[in-house]
């Protein structure tokens, strides 16, 4: 067996004693554990426990989740595979979008539910929509760089809110959290607002408005590359490195060395790395480090450099003692483009597939995922999908959205379709029309079979005899259809008269079913011409039922009896023919 | 029209969807719509409101989400929902309960009325109860048990049973008249039975000649009360005349998958909506010359089109084939998609003035406020 990644969890079971043996059985989504003993007598807790890794299904908030990624999975299964790449790759970026705004809704919304439960699956959520943002990001064609300062700007809101609250002081500019904001809007490369917040502290210090307009000027100055535009990237290189040049010479100068705050500023605009790190309350996350470094010291960096910089920023970033959380090791292997180690990591890290599944499936889409073919015959996005499914099929109601996932798994997709859909309960008529439905879109005649035998069997035992031939029609089930005339046969035996005329008289087609029951029809039509006084065609029709020999054997006592009274009716004509007729079934019952 | 729509998730599969009434004689547009769940562990009953306040509204149709009042545990699935009152609904469960249940306006509270609680059973087990219909204080249900039951919303007992009315499972009912309903089962039968006879049989059975195919849904035209609509298993919208013969005199294709609920709009009949397991909901709308809507005048002088708003998923078949030969441009019937295409399946819906509702199995409900009437 290969090596483990990570160690397996540990679950105590709390019922069971210690020392005690514990048998297992493996579920769809989950084991079932029992005490047991090895002993042919004693005692022992007579508990089955179930024991389930994933919690989340169940959680009502993450319904939507489920629901809404459904309705978008589908949607992009069907984006056609012949379209040029140029226009499927906006609308896989839309469908990456629209994925993260599910996400984000269903994370507000827990939000303001503001159980303190909840805040772990909040932060599993914000979690998730960071990496699927940051794999958007840098899958997006365009400056890296800017992409990579608007993923960190999205994701560091407190900033506006600290913003906001500072100009709604009195005096913004002698706010206590003022050169904070400012700060912050700096490390972000948002150098317009910075300039708007400091243009307030200016007018306070006219004394120092020669400094404050440096700083201004410094900040517009700034380059930003643009890559739709006409400059180039050496261009753009030249332009930087003068500017740098530039605000290098005003630290030199001590052009800020009597405002400590401005000081600062430019010393972060230069990318000093101590300045930085001293500032990491304000960046609060390593990856936030990372942008900023790279805006301000390495703006024009390639993709393929990224990784490097990813690591050290994160070990400088860390302190020695703190080890670095799942996030950050998934967070590294996005900076690395490993989108193999992504997926992995996050397997292990979270409860649920929903998130490895649907990442996986967008990136295939978008030819990102080099298929290699796992040892048991799928490839990774149909593995993750078959797993993520077949959890959905445990549930009471999800099951439903499971069908289209398996639908588009085209190695094992229907035969794990097939497998599980035979285990939903079917409490009434309507769930196992839906389920009969969903088998026969899908062709899966045996479970069709199944699913109806199940129905018209409890029916039956009920005594709904139409509602169990209204199945063994659905299921063109000839034997249960014979085993329904049968029934009716045998009431008429002992009552005398038939029950469920409603359905007898009116079989239509269906009679032809079986034979059984087409005896059956036509045994009761017999019945209605006598009791119409139409004897002669009364008696044809008696006369057909006995020689066509679709009569059961046991019947043929009673089409005897029945016979006798039209024997005594006048208007019975004999034919020589029928005189042959009744000669041969009297002499084949004498056999 | 497909930009008036919008789906709000709600984390139940929604089985049942009604407007509350509103009063025939003011303009109000309807202003709250109850639902109930299906296939939960614990479902429930909810009550929303879409926020209409008297009359005239802004020209966008959507103004935001419905908003959920209140909800309230439901024992079961709930088969059939109806308004009984302003204030009161009516359920029926698998469990084949059926609850009145009361939703207090001031305090957005619910509270169980009155309950009766094996209304429909087997003798050794539960039967679901799959269909009501009432107007206070009767109310009718039926059930797979094959039995009709008569209810007074006041009375503690049960007022009438007619114990073996079908030998199959009965799937909806509703009224023809004050004293007759119809009812329609899974071997295609639609049976009227007048409740001022003594004796438990129907007074009148039709079917399809043909396949025996499950019935699902009916609905009675608003003015001519002989004019009867209903939608089976084969996705098939059939529409009878219950004074002439025992077959329909109008059958169209509609849908691909079983048609669960058919409606003709209350104050607008030439409307006609269903929906289906598909994942479909169609309007149905004719635009004739003569007084009668085209499908009404039987399958002799209409052409019918087609006009989808938006073409089906997966570019399936058509859903209305070209029917009839004869003379047509006497009367045109168009239908009409009204959800963006894959959803799952269309459960239920209701229609009432300018606004549809209806409810999914992918947990979503969907409202319209400028339905074309």
């Amino acid at each position: 067996m290969e090596e483990v990644d990570v160690e397996p969890a540990v679950t105590n079971i709390p019922a069971a004693s210690d020392g005690k043996h514990l048998g297992f059985a493996w579920g769809p989504g989950d084991i079932l554990v029992y005490e047991t003993l090895y002993k042919a007598s004693g005692t022992c807790c007579s508990f089955i426990h179930e024991v389930r890794k994933d919690e989340d299904i169940y959680s009502p908030n993450l319904r939507k989740l489920f629901n809404e990624s459904h309705h978008i999975f589908v949607g992009l299964q069907t984006i056609r595979e012949d379209l040029p790449s140029k226009n499927k790759k906006p609308q896989f970026v839309s469908i990456s979008k629209n994925y993260r705004s599910v996400i984000r809704a269903c994370m507000e919304e827990l939000q303001q539910v503001a159980a303190s439960v909840l805040v772990l699956q909040v932060s599993i959520l914000l979690a998730i929509e960071l990496i699927w943002n940051l794999c958007e990001s840098l899958t997006l064609s365009g400056s890296l760089l800017l992409h990579l300062l608007d993923w960190v700007r999205l994701h560091k809101a407190d900033v506006d809110e600290k913003a906001a609250e500072v100009l709604q002081s009195e005096s913004p500019a002698e706010h206590h959290d003022y050169w904070d904001v400012v700060v912050s809007y700096v490390l972000q490369g948002r150098l317009e607002e910075a300039r708007q917040m400091l243009v307030k502290q200016a007018t306070l210090h006219p004394a120092a408005r020669k400094m404050y307009k440096l700083m201004d000027t410094l900040l517009s100055k700034m380059p930003f590359y643009n890559p739709g535009g006409t400059q180039t990237l050496t261009e753009f290189d030249v332009k930087w490195r003068h500017w740098h040049g530039e605000v290098n010479r005003c630290l030199q100068d001590n052009s800020f060395a009597s405002n400590q705050h401005l000081e600062i500023i430019c010393k972060i605009i230069v990318g000093d790395e101590d300045t930085l790190l001293e500032h990491k309350e304000l960046l609060s996350t390593w990856y936030h480090f990372l942008v900023t470094r790279l805006l301000f010291s390495h703006p024009t960096v390639k993709p393929t450099e990224l990784h490097y910089y990813a690591q050290s920023c994160m070990t400088m970033f860390l302190d020695a003692r703190s080890v670095p959380e799942p996030l950050d090791n998934i967070l590294l292997a996005a900076f690395e483009f490993d989108i193999h180690q992504v997926i992995k990591e996050c397997s292990i890290a979270l409860n649920n597939w929903w998130f490895v599944a649907h990442l996986t499936d967008l990136l295939d889409h978008c030819k990102l995922l080099q298929s290699h073919n796992l040892h048991f015959g799928s490839n990774l996005r149909e593995f993750l999908l078959l797993e993520y499914a077949s959890g959905l099929f445990t549930h009471h109601s999800l099951w439903q959205l499971a069908v289209d996932y398996f639908d588009n798994c085209p190695e094992f997709g229907r035969v794990y379709l097939g497998l599980q859909i035979e285990h939903i309960p079917l409490d009434t008529e309507r769930k196992a029309l839906k389920v009969l439905r969903i088998c026969e879109q899908r062709q899966m005649s045996e479970q069709v079979r199944s699913i109806c035998k199940i129905m018209a069997m409890r029916a039956l035992r009920n005594n709904r005899l139409g509602s169990a031939l209204s199945w063994s029609i659905r299921a063109k089930d000839a034997a249960f259809a014979t085993l329904i005339s049968e029934r009716f046969l045998q009431d008429y035996c002992t009552r005398g008269t038939f029950s469920d005329l409603d359905l007898i008289d009116n079989l239509g087609p269906a009679m032809l079913l079986s034979d059984r029951l087409t005896f059956l029809g036509k045994y009761r039509e017999f019945h209605k011409l006598y009791g119409e006084k139409r004897f002669s065609e009364a008696a044809k029709l008696l006369l057909s039922l006995m020689t066509a020999k679709i009569a059961p054997r046991s019947f043929w006592m009673t089409l005897l009896t029945d016979a006798l009274p039209l024997l005594e009716q006048k208007e019975v004509g004999h034919r020589a023919h029928d005189n042959m007729d009744k000669k041969r079934v009297l002499s084949s019952l004498s056999i | 029209i497909m930009e008036n729509i919008n789906a709000k998730y709600v984390s139940q599969k929604i089985s049942k969807t009604r407007w509350r009434l509103v009063s025939h004689s003011s303009l109000q547009q309807p202003d709250i719509f109850a639902t109930g769940s299906w296939d939960n562990e614990v479902n429930k009953i909810s009550f929303w409101s879409i926020g209409n306040h008297g009359g005239s509204d802004t020209d966008d149709g959507f103004e935001g989400d419905p908003q959920l009042l209140c909800e309230y545990k439901h024992d079961g699935d709930v088969l059939d929902l109806q308004f009984l009152d302003q204030d009161r609904i009516v359920t029926t469960s698998s469990t084949g309960a059926v609850t009145i249940f009361r939703h207090h306006q001031n305090s957005q509270t619910i509270s169980v009325s009155h309950r009766w609680p094996r209304a429909h059973r087997y003798p050794c087990d539960n039967a679901p109860c799959t269909g009501v219909v009432c107007s206070s204080p009767e109310i009718v249900t039926v059930g797979e048990d094959g039995k009709i039951i008569v209810f007074r919303a006041d009375q503690e007992g049960v007022i009438r049973v007619i114990e073996n009315a079908d030998s199959s499972t009965i799937h909806a009912v509703t009224y023809l008249r004050t004293t007759e309903i119809l009812t329609v089962n899974s071997i295609g039968q639609l049976k009227l039975w007048d409740f001022r006879q003594q004796s438990d049989a129907p007074s009148q059975i039709l079917s399809l000649s043909g396949d025996r195919v499950p019935l699902h849904c009916v609905d009675r035209h608003p003015n001519q009360q002989h004019i009867v609509a209903t939608g089976g298993q084969d996705g098939m919208l059939c529409v009878w005349d219950v004074r002439q013969g025992s077959t329909p005199f109008s059958l169209m294709e509609a849908h691909s998958a079983e048609m669960w609920e058919v409606h003709f709009h209350p104050t607008n009949p030439d409307h006609l909506f269903t929906c289906s397991e598909d994942g479909s909901l169609l309007h149905w709308e004719t635009s004739t010359h003569s007084d009668m809507p085209s499908f009404l005048q039987g399958g002799r002088n209409n052409s019918m089109i087609s006009r989808s708003a938006m073409a089906p998923a997966g570019g399936n078949q058509s859903l209305i084939s070209a029917w009839l030969s004869g003379d047509s441009s006497k009367g045109r019937l168009e239908t009409t998609h009204m959800l963006p295409s894959q959803t799952l399946s269309v459960n239920s819906l209701d229609v009432l003035g300018q606004c549809l509702v209806c409810g999914t199995d992918g947990e979503a409900i969907f409202v319209n406020r400028q339905v074309p009437v």
